[in-house]
């Protein structure tokens, strides 16, 4: 038996499913996505679930912000059982150090010439915002208050479940093996259960899509690279913004359940697909927080994880078609933020696939670019 | 009793009537139904519930319980919910 699709996407997390939405919304012919294990159960469902556009890239800033846009219309759009739990609290972004408040301040500017509602606040500002939160030393901070929370496992079964009922059919619990090409173009997938041809390939498979790709012989620089985060037990609503500081290097957000989920950098953090959680995470964390929020003190720690950032030399994602093989597509590298621009990424990819012009400028996003070497490095992450 | 009387996840409060409601709509592995229920992310983490939910996936699939898709098991620390506090003293000790 011979299959046939008219688009397949291989990686179900939220830049596959989104993409299978925007496209079927389209009426873009038969399109299968297909996921190795479930849904999300990659670097999406590890994720920490924050949401921004406080960017210090214009294309961030800009899929961020339609992407916020996305999410306060999703649960009309895609009529999830229960929602998505979206929570815009804001992002607070705290400052400490002079070189740091440079940054947030063009960043700032260029967010407010894209739309972004975003303002620096005092330490005064700060203080009435989050009563709990030590300001010691706090410079200024900037703030936007449509940034927030959603969840990341909701969004990705909406968008699923929406997808499937305008058409799509999804295979979970089905690997793809490799990707076929004659030469110059794309002819389908060979999956653990059989081939499928296809005219048209998307590859949304996070840290998985450098295998695949190099199997055809594309190269592109992406790795994974572990980042690990904590949970709380839930408490009564008491920090509502996210609080974030690149010189800190930590996050921390009070989520919609009422529980706590925090971040920090790391310095070793290895390279590849090792997710797994470690004892220094949750002493650095411990220590940071602590000092930052010290009621925390007195609150439990229920759960650690790891999940696994799909890095590109820049920091930022790779979206478009790859040149060296006609009908393959790309979404992936997102380094970190994948979640919260991927209903507009989704929506710029399907654009760009069924010969629309993407109503965002995406051509700075394609691989091509780390050959020439014009890399866009994002300014403004958690590390 | 009722399906709506029977508590799957104590921690979380998941009923039976509600597990029964995600298999039906195509949730059929233990990782879905506990990322869209929270059954297993409160202070057990799934050592009360996981054994009945896969017996519950079991008698709607029909699958015996080691061919129901499940993620190999990562550890999550830590083992039972701990405050901050003890982990600094333990830290604050260990530097000592």
């Amino acid at each position: 038996m011979k299959e046939t699709a008219d688009i397949v996407i291989v990686g179900g997390g939220c830049q596959g499913v989104s993409l299978a939405y925007h496209l079927t919304k389209k009426k873009a012919g038969k399109i299968i996505l297909l996921e190795k294990s479930y849904l999300g159960s990659g670097a999406t469902g590890a994720c920490a679930a924050g949401i921004r556009a406080q960017w210090g890239l214009p294309i961030n800033c800009k899929l961020a912000i339609k992407s916020l846009e996305k999410f306060e219309q999703m649960d009309e759009e895609l009529d999830f059982p229960g929602g998505i739990d979206l929570k815009q609290g804001g992002y607070l972004v705290l400052a400490y150090q002079e070189e740091e408040i440079v940054q947030l301040k063009k960043n700032v500017v260029l967010q407010n010439s894209l739309g972004i509602k975003s303002k620096i606040i005092s330490p005064g500002e700060v203080r009435s915002m989050v009563p709990y939160l030590n300001t010691e030393n706090l410079i200024e901070a900037t703030y936007h208050q449509r940034d927030g929370y959603a969840d990341p496992h909701k969004v990705v079964f909406a968008y699923g479940e929406a997808s499937v009922r305008l058409g799509v059919e999804i295979r979970k619990f089905t690997p793809v093996k490799r990707i076929i090409v004659d030469e110059v173009r794309v002819m389908g997938v060979e999956t653990d259960k059989g081939t499928i041809y296809a005219p048209i390939v998307a590859v949304t498979a996070g840290i998985y899509s450098t295998g695949l790709l190099s199997n055809i012989g594309i190269n592109i620089p992406l790795y994974g690279e572990r980042h690990e985060a904590l949970v709380t037990e839930p408490l009564e609503p008491m920090v509502k913004p996210m609080i974030i500081s690149f010189s800190l290097n930590l996050y921390c957000q009070q989520t919609p359940h009422g529980s706590f989920i925090m971040g920090c950098g790391d310095p070793h953090k290895p390279v590849g697909e090792d997710i797994s959680s470690t004892p220094q995470f949750l002493f650095t964390m411990t220590k940071k927080i602590t000092r930052l929020l010290p009621f925390m003190k007195k609150v439990r720690v229920v759960r650690q994880w790891g999940g696994s950032y799909d890095m590109t030399p820049d920091a930022t994602p790779i979206i478009g078609s790859v040149s060296e093989i006609k009908g393959l597509y790309l979404s992936t590298g997102f380094s970190g933020h994948g979640f919260m621009l991927s209903p507009m990424s989704g929506e710029l990819l399907s654009q760009l696939i069924i010969g629309e012009t993407p109503s965002v400028d995406i051509s700075g996003l394609n691989l091509e670019r780390f050959q020439i070497g014009e890399l866009i490095r994002e300014p403004s992450v958690v590390g | 009793m009722s399906d709506d009387d029977v508590i799957i996840c104590r921690c979380e409060d998941l009923t039976l009537k509600e597990l029964r409601e995600l298999l039906k709509r195509g949730y059929t592995s233990f990782d879905e139904i506990k990322r869209l229920s929270r059954a297993g992310m409160g202070p057990c983490q799934g050592k009360t519930c996981k054994q009945l939910i896969l017996n519950e996936i079991k008698n709607y699939t029909h699958l015996e319980i080691d061919k129901i898709p499940i993620r190999p098991t990562v550890v999550r620390p830590p083992a039972r919910p701990i405050i901050f506090k003890e982990i600094l003293e333990s830290e604050n000790e260990r530097n000592r």
